[in-house]
């Protein structure tokens, strides 16, 4: 009866820190009057969002641009949610993916659609960016292919395509269905990582966007959309009413935009950014000097500021999140221990989040706590709970039951039997939970970056996006050291943390 | 003086199947300053009725006191202090020292660290245990050591009952006969109400003022050792002391 009430007691705790955790996770983000922009993870939108940033700062306002936030979905959603004030879309991907199902066709009727969800649309910047197809040169001549109908001929072809064009309404599947192609052989891969797929060979074509500056670096062939499959993709500027009425200044220096960029213009930036290298937001700034005679100020961080920053986002995530969880996961450990239906259902709990995929869980969290630190730090918080819940409750329930039984024989509360007996016990199976958790952090972290957090997955990101493999290196390397001091770390720890007694092997035995 | 009235205990078999009576309506009184003796073959219910007395295993019906002290899911905690309980290979616990083992429940219940080091130290005269040993841990000390310890934990706070299962199972001939003559010593000089587990019929009659023997969950027979040998109470007695004494009888250089 007592063992029933010590459970009790621990539940409430339990569901009050849950409770707790969420609702400051919501609250961090408060932040001073800043016009937000945001871009999605491609080159040309981190350019186009370094160009609004630019012009916010002209009209005498704050900026701060969320580079890289993921795909359509997660920028679209922050833009609702009002974590950004103003991003660059596509008509194309407007009407075939963000209102697809309405019927909406032409600009007139987007301006209309999106005014219902309280987003102002500018008029097009000027480029088309539409979806192609492209395949090596070399091999297309060889093939004699040059539209996209003459696929058909060659089913052995095997296509590698974004994964998000693998899933858009205007995407593979309806590509198939409108040009009748055999072709089974198709994944998902990513943008960057496609251009190196065709030039090794392992896939013979893939998806473009037609202002992409590697169709002539890598020397591909854009294969004619014969049959007009793919709509028009014009870039416009997306941004919320309420910026019009806070800052009009605002609204006004960043629709200077508008038709001020042809095609031409944007595979130029296209091309300095991702194959001269030239930061994004210099290439912004040299082209808004040109054309509007604007004075954007290049702010450049040196590499060991940069270092510092990852390091400090890295930690933070990593740091923040296993705190959160050791303080609701040994307690849910010691519930499941003491009770074993309620043990059940926690480890079953635990088990299963720990199933969902990290990307999928990071996308959930948007809609809950927007994007940045808090939906990162909530999907760390939860994959961390697992590790710590079982080895508590296993630390727990492995204790021998004649020393159980000798702590009750002393005629010990079950609150002085759990402090003084069961956890130190226990504590080298919690302490490797915590350990086993603490480095898997220190590399899911590295996905915080696809939805803004930073940390050291920020300079993969962009490494994979401009193929530069020694920025992909500044992020892999410190978060591969870092696992490693980590776990030297919690080795130290566990001569502190874990008794003596524990560590004795028993053949060390005085004499008798 | 400790009562046990009616004592059932039932287990659940595996699966869903008839339970299993692990004590049948047992009634027992021990006097106090007495050593009593549990005797009986392996699942007789000797070590369960052991259990019920401090409370670690309840008993489905039937009532337990101590001292005219009902035991109740209450007052259990404090009951259990005023008694010790050793069992086959120490219980200590491995993550202290003998010196932690033996403080920990005088500092739960709040004694100075001035009063549990005399106590301490008048233990190991009496339990014969040298003194540098208190400094090491379970894993460092021998079988033997290890059973001292944990007697000295049963008597720290000077307990009126003292309950022991078994206390010499895991030990060698020699340890085991040393201890045995200790334990004894100790019961002598302490008068404490003891009651002692065992299925060795030639401990029982060492140690036991009274013996009391069990088969199935039930008493078959309580007296003294020649009681049982000059009259067995049912035929299972007889088997029970045969079996035991040419057991003996191969190893009899050895007691």
């Amino acid at each position: 009866m007592r063992r029933l009430g010590s459970v009790f007691d621990v539940l409430p705790c339990w569901l009050t820190t849950c409770l707790l955790l969420t609702s400051s996770l919501v609250a961090v983000d408060v932040g001073a009057e800043e016009v937000k922009i945001g871009s999605k993870k491609f080159t040309e939108s981190v350019v186009l969002g370094e160009a609004l940033a630019h012009l916010v700062r002209d009209s005498g306002a704050k900026a701060v641009h969320r580079r890289e936030l993921g795909g359509t979905r997660v920028v679209w959603n922050a833009l609702l949610s009002g974590e950004i004030d103003a991003y660059v879309e596509y008509t194309g991907t407007l009407t075939h993916e963000i209102l697809a199902g309405r019927d909406v066709q032409g600009e007139l009727a987007i301006r209309q659609t999106v005014a219902e969800s309280g987003v102002v649309a500018s008029q097009a910047l000027g480029f088309n960016n539409t979806y192609a197809i492209g395949m090596r040169e070399a091999v297309a001549s060889e093939l004699g292919i040059d539209r996209i109908s003459q696929l058909r001929d060659y089913p052995d072809l095997e296509f590698g395509f974004n994964n998000e064009f693998m899933d858009r309404g205007d995407g593979w599947g309806s590509l198939r269905d409108h040009y009748r192609l055999p072709q089974r052989a198709v994944r998902g891969i990513d943008h960057d990582l496609a251009y190196r797929g065709l030039e090794s060979g392992t896939i013979h074509a893939t998806d473009l966007y037609s202002t992409d500056a590697e169709i002539a670096a890598y020397g591909l062939r854009v294969l004619v959309d014969d049959e007009q499959h793919f709509p028009e993709y014009r870039a416009l500027i997306l941004y919320r009413q309420d910026l019009e009425r806070r800052l009009p200044a605002v609204v006004a220096s960043i629709r200077r935009l508008e038709g001020l960029i042809d095609d031409r213009a944007m595979v130029a930036m296209n091309a300095r950014a991702r194959l001269d290298r030239v930061p994004e937001s210099q290439v912004a700034a040299d082209f808004l000097a040109e054309r509007l005679a604007v004075a954007a100020k290049v702010e450049v961080e040196t590499g060991v500021q940069r270092f510092v920053r990852h390091t400090t986002e890295h930690m933070f995530l990593v740091g923040v999140s296993l705190l959160l969880a050791i303080l609701v996961a040994v307690p849910s450990g010691i519930a499941a221990a003491k009770n074993r239906r309620l043990g059940q259902g926690i480890l079953a709990l635990v088990g299963t989040l720990q199933t969902i995929p990290s990307l999928a869980l990071l996308v959930f969290m948007i809609p809950l706590l927007g994007i940045g630190a808090p939906p990162a730090l909530a999907a760390l918080f939860l994959y961390s709970l697992l590790p710590i819940v079982r080895n508590t409750h296993a630390g727990l329930t492995g204790i021998p039951l004649d020393i159980r039984q000798s702590g009750e024989a002393l005629g010990l509360s079950p609150a002085a039997r759990l402090r003084w007996i069961e956890l130190p016990l226990a504590s080298p199976a919690i302490l490797a939970g915590i350990k086993t958790s603490a480095v898997i952090n220190v590399g899911t972290a590295t996905l915080g970056a696809l939805i803004g957090a930073g940390g050291y997955g920020q300079p993969i990101l962009t490494g994979i996006r401009l193929d530069d493999i020694g920025l992909i290196l500044e992020g892999a390397v410190p978060a591969a050291v870092l696992a490693l001091l980590v776990q030297a770390g919690f080795e130290l720890l566990e001569r502190v943390v874990v008794p003596k007694g524990l560590r004795l092997k028993p053949d060390s035995a005085g004499v008798g | 003086m400790l009562e046990l009235r009616d004592v059932t205990r039932r287990f659940d078999a595996a699966g869903s199947g008839p339970q299993t009576v692990a004590l049948d309506a047992v009634s027992l009184t021990v006097p106090a300053g007495r050593t009593l003796v549990l005797l009986g073959p392996s699942g007789c219910g000797k070590s369960t009725l052991l259990r019920v007395m401090i409370g670690l295993t309840l008993p489905d019906e039937g009532s337990v006191s101590i001292s005219a002290q009902a035991m109740t899911p209450e007052s259990v905690l404090t009951l259990r202090q005023r008694m010790g309980y050793v069992i086959q290979d120490g219980g200590l616990f491995p993550h202290l020292t003998a010196r932690g083992n033996l403080a920990l429940q005088a500092r739960y219940v709040g004694w100075s660290a001035q009063r549990i080091d005399d106590r301490i130290a008048s233990l190991l005269e009496m339990t014969r245990f040298p003194a540098d040993g208190l400094e090491r841990y379970p894993a460092q000390l021998s079988g033997g050591q290890r059973q001292r310890v944990s007697l000295m934990r049963a008597l720290m706070l000077d307990p009126d009952v003292l309950l022991l299962d078994e206390p010499l199972g895991a030990l060698d001939p020699i340890i085991r006969s040393d201890l045995q003559r200790d334990l004894e010593a100790v019961f002598e000089t302490l008068g404490k109400t003891v009651v002692l587990v065992t299925h060795d019929l030639a401990e029982a009659a060492f140690f036991g003022h009274q013996i009391v023997l069990m088969h199935q969950g039930r008493i078959v027979q309580q007296g003294s050792y020649r009681d049982l040998m000059h009259q067995p109470a049912t035929p299972f007695v007889t088997r029970f002391i045969t079996a035991q004494r040419s057991l003996h009888g191969l190893r009899g250089d050895e007691s």
